[in-house]
């Protein structure tokens, strides 16, 4: 079959400040075909694909589109070149019925009338095998049917080329399949349907061509038909690349905390943990690894009390006597008290752990606050301590009043690695430490995680650099889906088995889904 | 003896008032915007009222018996049209203004609706006091033409005193709560309206610009609430005038709760409200405390519904999910 461009990119480079989101990607998508778009986190693919969906503009490079060479400033713009893209966040007015989502914001010249749109709504799901129900509330759907309406969505405006960003991420197996059922119709209908995923078995199933990024690279792109996974997952981690990170060895390792069967569920009731065991070691450096989302956020919230964790689960922490003791059911505090810190880091550094509009000393305050015997805070101690951080950490700031809304995210990074380190903890538990963080800053964290270690205290330590996991943790945990697919260690493991135990058992854990459902 | 005809026909016209502040109301929460600035906006409505109204009785011809502006020569069409026009600019400005400091300056939305009110109220009792001891006879003229009903309206008797026998603000405010009513289900602007309120984002993605259209919904929002301002002034207190507006403006507020932010429910709201409100004035001999307490109902009935409300959870009964809360793009 003669293939035909359908949208051509070249030398595309993309920053965000100072750092290179992607870089002189070229990449052709033909007219009729699914391509995946594989790569870690942070390899850049959702960036490359907003630039083409019009929520960001490139820096440099050239769009073609059938041919002609166009500039794409908004969604709006997208959708006049027919490209439409389906977020890994849906947009969708919870109110609404999924026909009146769907018809929101178009103008189409026509009169408006809600019949004529579920008569075409209903029109397209036949088209193409999707089970929708135009008068449906969207708050009444589940995932899979709001992400079925934001595909419907897509097509409704005409899109010829869909981008969908991971759309399998929060969908069952069964719908999965559905999903790619209702992708190869389109297809089959002459569409471009461009798929950013990491799931290397359902890059094998559903397309027709891979396309790898990495460090936002193009690496190349090969036919599905020749690709394996073991030869995926090599251009997607790339060579191993030397980190001059210490790893003194552990001292005098003994079991600090005990998880065992581990499970979770998010509000659908779908699990995130399931069975999930392990201990980590004082003196240690325990790395987890895995895509985002496969649970390590549940694994850090439950260990520190901030998720619910259901029966059946344990997580005991073993106090300097040897003795067990049951965390579960404990309050943040009480857990706190027993020396287990939690420096966590999600997206947004300022949510969980600092409160931005105050300043250094008085987030300082998050901690002792409970301390002092009279009714007025205790000021002095804090501010020592905030004054002890910014010295040590060299911390730059005007002063100890500046709200850290206003210092740089290296800085906000220490200021709370350091109060958490200054509790003097037993566990301590970060997780995308150095996101965002520059070269020096990274190491410093790295050394002060280092500097806990050999004191003793059990280091959890989430990231997303398997370089930075394998030069750093003693042992690397791996999750996937919300298991341990396996725990390796962290001298001898190479990038390949990480990468592939990240990704791969997913398969396996399809029985294991069907009985929990 | 209890007239329940003229306790009803006074009840509806009372209702003009919350309901055109109710109307306004909800147009502009739809938005997603709160506006608490409704009390001062319906008093600037009634101030421009008045000055329109002033403005059109100086420039009639002097009488020579008085050597004050000649009444008898009064058109009705323009003495009613000037004050409704003038009304709208004058409310419709302060809506203009509260948007242009939530929506452009991204002030908190509670802190300006309640300068707004402040605002308004301080301004409209500088300006009043000259232009209506100088304008009352004139104000109870132009009066006249605003109570005006339809001239069959005698011939029906009951009948006609209950439906026909209103000035032209009430059923003006009938009709644009129809209308709004219509426009917010029935409409794509209603549909991008709403979806503004509740999701701006999406909304934003969608390619509806979120703060055009909240813009113009709380500039026509205010217009339709300053309209209760003036109807309490021209039609209410018959061109005379009390300092008790931004009373009516809270009661307004407070209706948008109680017809869960639908105008068409609003109508009845209203009524019910007005009832409440002069219930009191037809029960011989009550005494200050039953009375106050009575003035009391319409609030704690819509705290019932606002519990009732929240207590049902059905979804669309629910304030728009982003009412209060700025929108800026930036904020992902």
């Amino acid at each position: 079959m003669e293939k035909t461009v359908a949208i051509e990119l070249k030398g595309i480079t993309k920053y965000f400040g100072s750092v290179v989101a992607n870089e002189g990607v070229d990449l052709t998508v033909y007219k009729g075909e699914i391509l995946a778009i594989l790569g870690e986190n942070g390899s850049g693919k959702t960036t490359l694909m907003n630039m083409i969906a019009g929520i960001y503009f490139p820096d440099e490079g050239h769009i073609f589109v059938d041919g002609e060479e166009v500039l794409i400033r908004s969604p709006k713009d997208a959708f006049r070149y027919k490209i439409g893209m389906v977020h890994q966040h849906f947009k969708l007015v919870d109110l609404f019925t999924a026909a009146e989502n769907i018809v929101l914001g178009v103008k189409d010249g026509r009169r408006f009338n809600m019949k004529e749109v579920n008569a075409r709504v209903r029109e397209i799901a036949e088209r193409y095998g999707f089970t929708i129900d135009p008068k449906k509330k969207v708050y009444e759907m589940s995932v899979s049917e709001k992400q079925t309406v934001e595909i419907v969505k897509v097509l409704y405006r005409g899109a010829d080329i869909l981008i969908l960003d991971e759309p399998t991420a929060v969908l069952t197996p069964q719908e999965t399949e559905r999903l790619f059922e209702v992708i190869r119709h389109m297809r089959d209908d002459g569409k471009s349907i461009i798929i950013i995923t990491h799931k290397l078995h359902e890059v094998l199933s559903v397309s027709d061509r891979v396309a790898i990024l990495r460090k936002g690279r193009y690496v190349g792109s090969v036919e599905t038909k020749y690709a394996t996974e073991l030869s995926l997952t090599e251009m997607m981690v790339g060579q191993k690349v030397a980190l001059n990170i210490e790893r003194p060895d552990p001292v005098r390792p003994r079991p600090r905390l005990m998880v065992k069967n581990l499970t979770c569920k998010n509000k659908e009731g779908v699990a995130t943990l399931s069975d999930v065991s392990f201990t980590a070691f004082g003196g240690e450096i325990l790395g987890i690894a895995g895509i985002s989302g496969c649970g390590q956020k549940e694994l850090l919230e439950s260990i520190a009390g901030l998720e619910y964790a259901y029966p059946g689960s344990s997580i005991s922490f073993v106090t300097d006597e040897g003795e067990e003791e049951e965390l579960v059911g404990l309050s943040p505090r009480e857990i706190r008290n027993m020396g287990v810190a939690l420096s966590f880091v999600p997206e947004d550094r300022l949510g969980m752990g600092l409160v931005g509009s105050m300043g250094m000393a008085e987030n300082m305050m998050l901690k002792s606050y409970a301390s002092g015997k009279t009714p007025f805070v205790e000021r002095k101690q804090p501010t020592e301590l905030a004054g002890k951080i910014k010295e040590e950490l060299e911390v730059v700031t005007p002063d100890l009043k500046t709200p850290v809304s206003r210092l740089s995210g290296g800085n906000v990074q220490k200021v709370l690695v350091g109060r958490e380190i200054a509790e003097a903890p037993a566990v301590l538990m970060t997780a995308y430490a150095v996101r965002g963080l520059d070269i020096n800053t990274s190491y410093m964290i790295y050394h002060l995680l280092n500097e806990q270690k050999k004191k003793g205290v059990a280091v959890i330590y989430v990231g997303e650099d398997l370089d930075v996991l394998l030069a750093l943790s003693d042992r690397i945990l791996v999750l996937c889906g919300g298991k341990v697919s396996g725990i390796l260690d962290g001298r001898t493991a190479t990038k390949e088995q990480v990468g592939l135990l990240m990704t791969k058992s997913e398969r396996e854990g399809k029985e294991d889904t069907h009985e929990q459902s | 003896m209890f007239d329940i005809v003229s306790f009803l026909v006074q009840a509806i016209r009372l209702s003009a008032i919350f309901l055109f502040g109710s109307t306004g109301e909800i147009l502009t929460e739809k938005s997603g915007h709160l506006n608490l600035g409704i009390p001062g906006i319906m008093c600037m409505g009634a101030l421009g009222g008045c000055y329109g109204e002033s403005l059109y009785i100086s420039s009639l011809p002097v009488s020579a018996s008085t050597s004050a502006p000649d009444l008898t020569l009064m058109n009705p069409f323009l003495a009613v049209l000037i004050p409704i026009l003038t009304a709208i600019l004058f409310a419709g400005a302060m809506g203009a203004l509260y948007s242009f400091l939530a929506v452009t300056l991204r002030a908190n939305q509670n802190v300006t609706g309640l300068t707004i009110t402040t605002f308004g109220i301080g301004v409209t009792k500088f300006f009043i006091a000259p232009i209506k001891s100088q304008y009352q006879a004139g104000f109870s003229q132009a009066s006249i033409f605003f109570r005006t009903g339809f001239p069959f309206a005698s011939s029906l008797g009951d009948f006609g005193s209950l439906f026909f026998s209103y000035g032209c603000l009430v059923y003006l405010a009938i009709i644009v709560a129809v209308v709004a009513s219509l426009i917010l289900s029935k409409t794509r602007v209603g549909l991008h309206l709403r979806a503004v309120g509740e999701n701006p984002a999406t909304a934003d993605a969608a390619g509806i610009n979120v703060g055009g259209y909240r813009y113009v919904a709380t500039i026509i929002g205010s217009a339709i609430a300053g309209l209760g301002g003036l109807t309490f002034v021209m039609d209410w207190l018959s061109g005379s005038w009390e300092y008790s507006i931004d009373g009516m403006g809270w009661l307004s507020v407070a209706l948008v709760i109680f017809a869960m932010w639908k105008p068409n429910l609003s109508i009845l709201g209203s009524i019910l409200f007005a009832i409440l409100y002069i219930l009191p004035n037809y029960i011989p001999g009550i005494g200050f405390a039953a009375r106050e307490l009575m003035n009391m109902v319409p609030y704690f009935v819509t705290v019932l519904v606002l519990l009732f409300v929240s207590f049902q959870k059905k979804r669309e009964n629910q304030p728009p999910a982003s009412l209060g809360l700025s929108y800026f793009r930036e904020a992902r």
